[in-house]
């Protein structure tokens, strides 16, 4: 595989902390199994906003059939399979080349069709590429230029087409709970996973989309039930949470 | 090789009604039983019939079942307890919670029959009986059977729904806690003189509890626990002398009794698996846990398995996850676990309690039952309890759509 070319939205010692955690993505009860459990809080949501956007029966087994979906940032591709299973035609993107050499290795295993390369998102935008719907889940406090990587998200997605983002806000219980709890306490997360200075606060995320022409629809919290052990939806979005927008049509 | 989504072992009533729910909602599935279908729909393959309680009876609805079962069901309208002579007992009246009956009485044959039915409807359900598993591999992806005929399926889950003695438990390496009772559940239906009005009857006898419970007509189903010694002698005893000894034992409220059709036995023993899933493997109904017949409880637990691993294995595949994975099954083991942990350890508890005659022990029961009935909250609870609509509830038994 051709070593994907650096950009201006990829900042090189971030990716390469993930990729050295490429082979045990897909270990239920390894690194990242804070993901695995968070990850059908994640689908359900981004399932039922993308039905009732386009008009799709949440109830069936093929929920998006033949839609076309980007997966930026799909890491091990722990999103990116269950969202062809649910029938849509899936493009996985991943600056590093670890990680979708072993999410395409995975894929395989499963028998599930899914495009992955190591790319970016500007890369795609250069190429003209436009999808029904494009989801990144904690990248964007990743990159090296955020409005520029939210713009690139934006003109990925057609016009009326949904766009989903997952971040972390920069508030004292962000940082107390995703960097202190997570890396230091729990260990859920290698230290250093996080930079909190890059978190987003919801209100910057909207208007770096705003002004890119897409509009967030929902904002969505994200928490952990340390009594049962899961992840489920929340009003607060004081930590983890999810942006749902639409690209604007005119 | 045979592809599926979840392989079922195992078609008595839990497996077929877990193939009926996870078919109806559009997933592939394979039912394997070792029985020949034509002999599992005869009268007298299973005599017995099945306590089916309100909670249970909104599950079967959600699955599509109910309208095939209801012309036979017998509401329970109310539930006496009774401890021999004793003039205290606990009194359960379906009005104290609304209009709903607290439960229905249906025949074993009739929930077997409607299932072949409804299964053989289903497009998505392929039956594979009569055969047996000879070997179950769980591999990293899927879970690959190879049957007895050398036929293979492959599927994402299988699902251990082949009984109290599980040969695949057994074969994964499941350890479970079991001891048997010194007792034997005597089995048959009655024809009555005056009408049962609805009521089901559970009396607590030295030997163990005797339940009357009310069928259509002016008929009843007994499970009759008796003393192991002494059921082989009531077994040889003739129809006209069985109905009298339970008459014997009921006492003049039904008046008098003749037996229709056959008797059946069975030892009584309780089975609790320490764990409900392995990854690529879930046990169902008794092969989980079978419990002391006293609750009338055991197809109920059944159907709760049922209720919660169609809904963990449904959401799971509507979101395109893989319903084999541990952190799905996982799930279904939290929810199951402490509710036949809970129910194994009272009935047997309850058996334990009521099947002496010790006078303190009977005295402090006769009391707890007045106490019970005495106090509204704690008998809702306990109503509550026993229709089957108490607790964390799956979708199905809330009356919702799988």
């Amino acid at each position: 595989m051709k070593h994907a070319q650096p950009h201006a939205s990829v900042d090189a010692s971030e990716v390469a902390k993930f990729a050295a955690l490429a082979d045990s993505w897909w270990d239920t009860n390894g690194p990242y199994r804070p993901l695995h459990r968070l990850n059908p809080v994640r689908l359900a949501f981004i399932r039922d906003r993308l039905c009732a956007l386009l008009e799709r029966d949440a109830r069936s087994l093929k929920p998006l059939k033949g839609l076309r979906i980007a997966d930026i940032g799909c890491g091990g591709g722990l999103l990116t399979e269950p969202l062809a299973r649910m029938g849509a035609e899936v493009t996985g993107i991943d600056a590093a080349e670890e990680n979708v050499a072993a999410a395409a290795a995975h894929a395989e295993e499963t028998e599930v069709t899914i495009s992955y390369r190591a790319t970016t998102a500007e890369a795609l935008v250069a190429e003209g590429a436009s999808f029904d719907a494009v989801i990144s889940m904690e990248v964007v406090e990743h990159v090296a230029d955020r409005d520029a990587f939210l713009a690139d998200c934006v003109a990925l997605t057609r016009p009326g087409g949904g766009l989903f983002l997952a971040t972390l806000n920069r508030t004292v219980k962000s940082y107390a709970m995703a960097i202190v709890g997570a890396e230091y306490v729990l260990r859920w997360l290698p230290r250093g996973t996080h930079d909190w200075k890059r978190f987003v606060r919801p209100s910057e995320l909207a208007s770096a989309l705003r002004n890119a022409g897409a509009d967030v629809k929902a904002l969505a919290g994200v928490g952990y039930n340390p009594m049962t052990d899961t992840w489920g939806l929340e009003k607060g979005v004081d930590v983890n949470y999810m942006a749902f927008a639409v690209s604007r049509e005119d | 090789m045979i592809q599926a989504d979840v392989l079922i072992v195992g078609g008595g009533m839990a497996g077929q009604t877990l193939a009926a729910a996870l078919g109806g909602a559009g997933l592939a599935v394979v039912l394997v039983d070792r029985e020949r279908p034509a002999e599992t729909r005869a009268l007298a393959y299973d005599g017995r019939t099945s306590a089916v309680a309100f909670g249970a009876m909104r599950a079967l609805d959600g699955i599509g079942l109910w309208s095939r079962l209801s012309d036979g069901a017998e509401p329970i309208l109310e539930i006496r307890v009774s401890d021999r002579d004793s003039p205290l007992f606990l009194h359960y009246d379906h009005a104290a919670l609304g209009n709903d009956p607290l439960g229905f009485i249906v025949e074993n044959t009739a929930i077997r029959r409607a299932l072949g039915d409804h299964l053989a409807a289903l497009p998505t359900v392929q039956m594979i009986a009569p055969a047996s598993v000879a070997q179950l591999e769980r591999g990293r992806g899927r879970a690959t059977a190879t049957l007895d005929d050398g036929r293979t399926i492959t599927a994402l889950l299988a699902v251990a729904a082949d009984g109290r003695n599980s040969p695949m438990r057994r074969a994964a390496g499941i350890n479970v806690a079991e001891w048997s009772y010194p007792q034997t559940g005597l089995v048959c239906t009655i024809a009555h003189e005056k009408p049962h009005r609805g009521v089901a009857h559970e009396r607590f006898l030295p030997a163990g509890p005797l339940a009357v419970l009310p069928m259509r007509g002016d008929r009843s189903s007994i499970v009759w626990t008796e003393r192991a010694d002494l059921a082989p002698a009531m077994l040889d005893l003739d129809d006209a002398a069985f109905a009298r000894e339970i008459e014997n034992r009921f006492g003049p409220h039904l008046g008098a009794m003749t037996l229709e059709g056959a008797r059946w036995s069975y030892p009584l023993a309780f089975t609790l698996a320490d764990r409900y899933v392995m990854p690529r493997l879930a046990l169902l109904g008794d092969a989980a846990r079978a419990i002391h017949p006293i609750a009338g409880q055991g197809f109920n637990l059944g159907l709760r398995d049922v209720a919660v691993l169609a809904e963990v294995v449904v959401d799971a595949a509507r979101l395109g996850l893989d319903p084999g994975d541990m952190s799905v099954l996982e799930r279904y083991e939290r929810w199951r676990r402490f509710d036949g942990l809970a129910l194994a350890a009272t009935t047997d508890l309850l058996n334990r309690l009521f099947s002496t005659a010790f006078p303190p022990v009977q005295m402090m029961r006769d009391l707890g039952l007045a106490m019970v009935n005495e106090i509204p909250q704690l008998k809702r609870f306990f109503m509550r309890d026993a229709m089957g609509t108490a607790g964390d509830l799956p979708r199905l038994v809330r009356g919702e759509a799988l």
